[in-house]
């Protein structure tokens, strides 16, 4: 499944992070950057918030890999 | 009855616009049908091609000063008018985000790089034609993006730290690769036939090169898509293809009676350099009697030498030793220009276009006149 095509999350679900896409068992992979040190983080459900590499427990979303549209006015 | 002629003292009389203290006088123009009994105003074109003239005082590539004498202030008024908001230019419009980690916003981003001023064969921007945008109704009635309506430019540019520093730098410039964006890297990407027109220094380009774009840091990537197509200034300020365009009536100063000695010397300095100038009273002054010269040959009067580069500051109206000697006004047909261009076109070139956008309305308009009269 494409990273790029995205769903609207169910609002049955009683976790608000949302049961993942995939519906496997671990949950999808979900890349976050570092806030301290800049790397790569990846994590699944469950995971501890926290970078592998620093130890930083501040992690940020990736920017979206889709194309944005702006009028330059 | 044959109409009236008046004399060339009242037609200079009513060529100027007076300048007082605190008021302007004489403002409207009257040269037209109806308005003097008995005499005709009657628009011929052998009087325009007689009166009309256009004289230029300075033509660089991206500014050009001339003098459009003869012609209505509604005339001159609508040249600049079509000068800033009517003349076609060609300017980004869509930006296409496909990364941009970069501390500005894609939208301010994008409003930057609006207004850019971009260059290019002028023959092959003057070919494209209008990209039509859909409207909210109706949203497929836009045109598709297409060889003759939109340009093609990129931006992608990526940050990184840069090995051969000094340990010791701090201008981020030499510490980083692409710590700056500029106007310069953005990269032109011809399609269909834009590559016959647009090719080698008449490529779509930045008429500034430096012009500062964005500020990275190491990690940071900006990677965008840039439609440009064409519009005009009454749609946004970024299709102007002029700076300024501007002009002012040729002032006009006339000295009544004699400014002799100290006195011509303030008279001189109440106006820009070169205005005023002093000269020794001849001895056929002198001789004249009445005339405000008597036995004052050799002292120094002043002189009107040029107008032109008045300022019509007023200053020397404020002061109780010229008051009645001096006359001020400007004339109302002789229109000075300046036009600077922003540089997609020559700034000559500007005015030449203005007057085709008026030729092209008044054509309409008659069209629109005798399909009334069908």
């Amino acid at each position: 499944m494409s990273r790029e095509a995205y769903q609207v999350p169910s609002l049955g679900g009683q976790n608000a992070f949302g049961d993942g896409f995939s519906g496997s068992l671990d949950g999808p992979v979900v890349a976050y950057l570092c806030g301290e040190c800049n790397s790569r983080v990846s994590l699944k459900r469950g995971d501890q918030i926290r970078c592998k590499e620093c130890g930083h427990r501040v992690l940020y979303k990736e920017r979206t890999k889709r194309m944005v549209q702006f009028e330059a006015r | 009855m044959a109409p009236l002629i008046p004399s060339q003292k009242e037609l200079d009389r009513r060529r100027l616009v007076g300048i007082n203290a605190e008021t302007v006088t004489n403002i409207p123009s009257t040269d037209f049908p109806g308005h003097w009994p008995g005499e005709s105003h009657e628009w011929s074109l052998e009087k325009f091609k007689r009166d009309f003239n256009i004289e230029f005082h300075r033509n660089d590539r991206f500014e050009a000063t001339f003098s459009l004498v003869g012609v209505d202030a509604a005339i001159a008024n609508a040249f600049r008018r079509i000068l800033m908001a009517e003349v076609p230019t060609l300017a980004i419009e869509f930006v296409f985000v496909h990364n941009n980690t970069s501390v500005i916003q894609d939208e301010v981003l994008a409003s930057r790089l609006g207004l850019i001023p971009l260059k290019g064969s002028v023959e092959g921007i003057n070919r494209m034609r209008w990209f039509k945008k859909p409207t909210e109704d109706d949203p497929d009635s836009g045109s598709t993006p297409s060889d003759y309506n939109t340009i093609v430019l990129r931006l992608d540019i990526e940050c990184t730290e840069n090995p051969d520093a000094e340990r010791a730098e701090t201008d981020p410039r030499k510490l980083y690769h692409n710590a700056h964006v500029y106007a310069k890297d953005i990269t032109f990407h011809p399609v269909g036939r834009q590559e016959e027109y647009f090719v080698g220094d008449d490529a779509i380009q930045p008429v500034n090169p430096d012009i500062l774009i964005a500020k990275l840091r190491p990690g940071q990537k900006i990677d965008m898509e840039l439609h440009c197509i064409k519009g005009i200034g009454a749609d946004h300020a970024k299709f102007s293809p002029v700076a300024t365009a501007t002009y002012r009536l040729l002032p006009d100063i006339k000295i009544t009676k004699p400014i002799i000695g100290e006195d011509a010397k303030k008279f001189a300095k109440c106006f820009p350099r070169g205005v005023i100038e002093l000269e020794p009273v001849t001895q056929e002054e002198a001789a004249q009697k009445g005339s405000g010269y008597e036995n004052q040959i050799g002292e120094m009067k002043a002189v009107v030498r040029d107008p032109f580069k008045d300022t019509v500051s007023r200053e020397c109206l404020r002061h109780e030793e010229f008051q009645d000697k001096v006359k001020l006004g400007r004339v109302r047909d002789h229109f000075i220009f300046n036009v600077e261009s922003t540089g997609q076109f020559d700034s000559d070139v500007l005015f030449l276009e203005s007057v085709k956008v008026l030729k092209l309305k008044c054509a309409r308009w008659k069209r629109n006149l005798s399909d009334l009269m069908r």
